[in-house]
């Protein structure tokens, strides 16, 4: 398209100046001016990635939507408008089990994707409390930028390589015979291996909270950057103790940043399905394994349905983290 | 001078402090992985943990065997060609769009959004979508088609928030002189616009290539009768897990280093030369 778009834009060009006699001197600013706005249209040059979007981002989006109203047949679904969908999400007790009805109890989907909601907040406050003296230590203790720039890349490494060999790295870790064990026996710490690491909930929230700290250390580190060191340095000449400057200086600047990180890992993690599978042994579901799980069982509406609450989910997570920061006002 | 002395110690052992942390977090994030590394030396009869019993390559051997782990040559090659068609294509469209942005126009918040909503939406959302709509109409899906759609979704909102920080921070007068001295829109965009966005057109096109090259999610009901990479390795996974799946997961990461290095080398040649 880049190609493409100055033709066009010579086009516009000689049809401007060509149709008139020559332009009067005092208009040749105006012309100048004017021939640099329709230089390059910007709908030629953002029309193929709107195209694209739509076809692969929005129409799905809004298929989900439809198709969750529609109801399922044997190996498919017709379009006759239903709500039986949603009421087996909020009802359902069994995952094939649609005679137990309990409505006492909650639905084993709602308290799905509970447990998805409750591990994504678990392991966001372990990220931001490994992550956030890293970023600080990045941004404010490391005063060479060489340095700071290339502990920062080490840092950030395993962004860029395969997630599911960092989360297949983690079964020597936490096995029975794993390292954990190995280390905690021969401190004494234990005469037994535990199998308290892998496939249970310490072990699954340690490997996520490995595999997506990376995603929260960023945004933190970048507005821990922004602040304006002269601040601190006058706090600090006016009496002002590391605390304090910690807390009314650094803290407040730095909670755009981690709006943005937690943002960031709230959504990845409650789309997570791969690592509860390997690290946690498909011993319980996230709302993201129930979304294959059906799908795979042809229940498409059932799974557009489970698709949909995620998402309800997750707009109201994002709404809480935006309430307690206004990111674009801070930005 | 004493006060000024204590100071400065206590500053000393802060950072000390924030050193060795920082040392421990990068054995934490690491340490799996490494761990991984040495397994895949494992010896023949070993297992997938340790101790070690003795050092051999037979898993490494069994992975270039065709029948251990699937069709590995070829997920890897259609893995390849895929990250590769979508940097291209990163880089292009974050290009027009960033391009698009300097100026305000009609819609420009709506496609913003729309653009981020790439980044917010869950690959396993995606996948289903799309899935499910190419099943209703009855187009099967393939990692060339479906899977290249859903890639880029993925990739564009990273090559795209690089190509605005670029023009955010680009001088635009150098292409005003330009234009004043009669330079066409090509022309200025060729020989000044062009050389000093390079880098950040670089940058745009390795997110895509690495995004793409690792992405399990998105592709998971999208890459139709051939897997790619990821997929393949997953399929591993439901196996018995051997040390034939650590080789595997060293190599790979061995691969995404030699582009991260080969991406700084580059990068770095290309900044110079823009300054």
């Amino acid at each position: 398209m880049l190609q493409t778009a100055p033709p066009h834009a010579k086009r516009h060009h000689s049809g401007l100046i060509g149709d008139q006699p020559a332009p009067p001197a005092q208009d040749i600013a105006r012309l100048k001016k004017s021939k640099r706005d329709q230089a390059i249209h910007p709908g030629w040059l953002v029309a193929p990635a709107s195209l694209w979007l739509i076809v692969f981002l929005v129409v799905p989006l809004i298929g989900i939507v439809v198709f969750s109203f529609w109801t399922p047949i044997r190996g498919g679904m017709t379009p006759d408008f239903t709500l039986i969908n949603f009421g087996n999400f909020f009802r359902q007790e069994g995952f094939f089990d649609p005679e137990h009805r309990n409505f006492l109890k909650l639905g084993i989907f709602v308290t799905t994707l509970w447990t998805t909601f409750r591990f994504t907040i678990t392991v966001m406050a372990v990220c931001l409390i490994i992550g956030y003296p890293i970023a600080f230590f990045l941004a404010m203790q490391v005063k060479n930028f060489k340095w700071q720039l290339a502990l920062f890349l080490v840092a950030m490494v395993p962004f860029w390589t395969s997630y599911l060999i960092r989360a297949v790295a983690w079964l020597p870790m936490l096995g029975r015979r794993g390292l954990f064990n190995k280390m905690l026996m021969n401190l004494g710490v234990i005469d037994k291996p535990s199998s308290f690491f892998l496939y249970s909930e310490f072990g699954y929230t340690m490997a996520l909270a490995q595999l997506y700290v990376v995603l929260c250390i960023g945004p933190i580190f970048f507005s821990l950057a922004k602040i304006d060191k002269d601040i601190l340095e006058a706090a600090r000449d006016m009496g002002a103790s590391s605390y304090q400057v910690f807390r009314e200086i650094i803290l407040p600047l730095s909670l755009p940043g981690v709006a943005i990180g937690m943002i960031f890992l709230f959504v990845m993690l409650m789309g997570e399905f791969a690592t509860a599978v390997v690290v946690y042994g498909g011993k319980t579901s996230t709302t993201g394994t129930v979304i294959l799980n059906y799908y795979a069982t042809a229940n498409y509406p059932f799974a557009a349905v489970n698709a949909i609450m995620l998402m309800l989910a997750m707009m109201i997570g994002v709404f809480f983290i935006l309430r307690v920061v206004d990111i674009r006002k801070e930005l | 001078m004493a006060r000024w002395t204590r100071r400065r110690t206590k500053a000393l052992a802060v950072k000390t402090g924030f050193s060795v942390y920082y040392v421990l977090f990068i054995i934490f994030i690491f340490g799996p992985m490494i761990a991984m590394f040495a397994l895949s030396f494992q010896g023949r009869r070993g297992g997938t943990s340790f101790p070690m019993r003795g050092f051999s390559t037979y898993w490494w051997e069994k992975l270039l065997e065709p029948s251990s782990i699937g069709d590995l040559q070829g997920a890897l090659a259609r893995s390849l060609i895929l990250a590769l068609v979508v940097m291209v294509i990163t880089a292009l469209f974050s290009t027009m769009l960033a391009m698009a942005f300097r100026r305000k126009f009609r819609g420009s918040n709506l496609l913003f959004y729309t653009i981020m909503l790439g980044l917010m939406v869950p690959g396993v959302l995606l996948s289903l979508g799309l899935a499910t709509l190419m099943r209703q109409i009855g187009i099967p899906p393939a990692w060339w088609s479906s899977g290249l759609g859903v890639h880029v979704v993925w990739t564009l909102p990273f090559g795209f928030l690089v190509m605005m920080a670029v023009f955010n921070r680009f001088d635009s007068s150098l292409e005003e002189a330009a234009r004043d001295m009669g330079a066409g829109e090509w022309t200025v965009f060729r020989e000044i616009t062009l050389p000093l966005i390079l880098p950040g057109i670089v940058a745009a096109g390795l997110f895509g290539f690495t995004l793409s090259y690792d992405e399990f999610a998105r592709t998971t009901l999208l890459s139709g009768e051939y897997n790619t990479l990821p997929l393949d390795i997953n399929a591993s996974m439901t196996q018995r897990i051997r040390p034939t799946l650590f080789a595997l997961g060293t190599a790979s990461t061995i691969f995404s280093f030699c582009l991260i290095g080969l991406f700084i080398v580059v990068y770095t040649i290309l900044y110079r030369r823009s300054r």
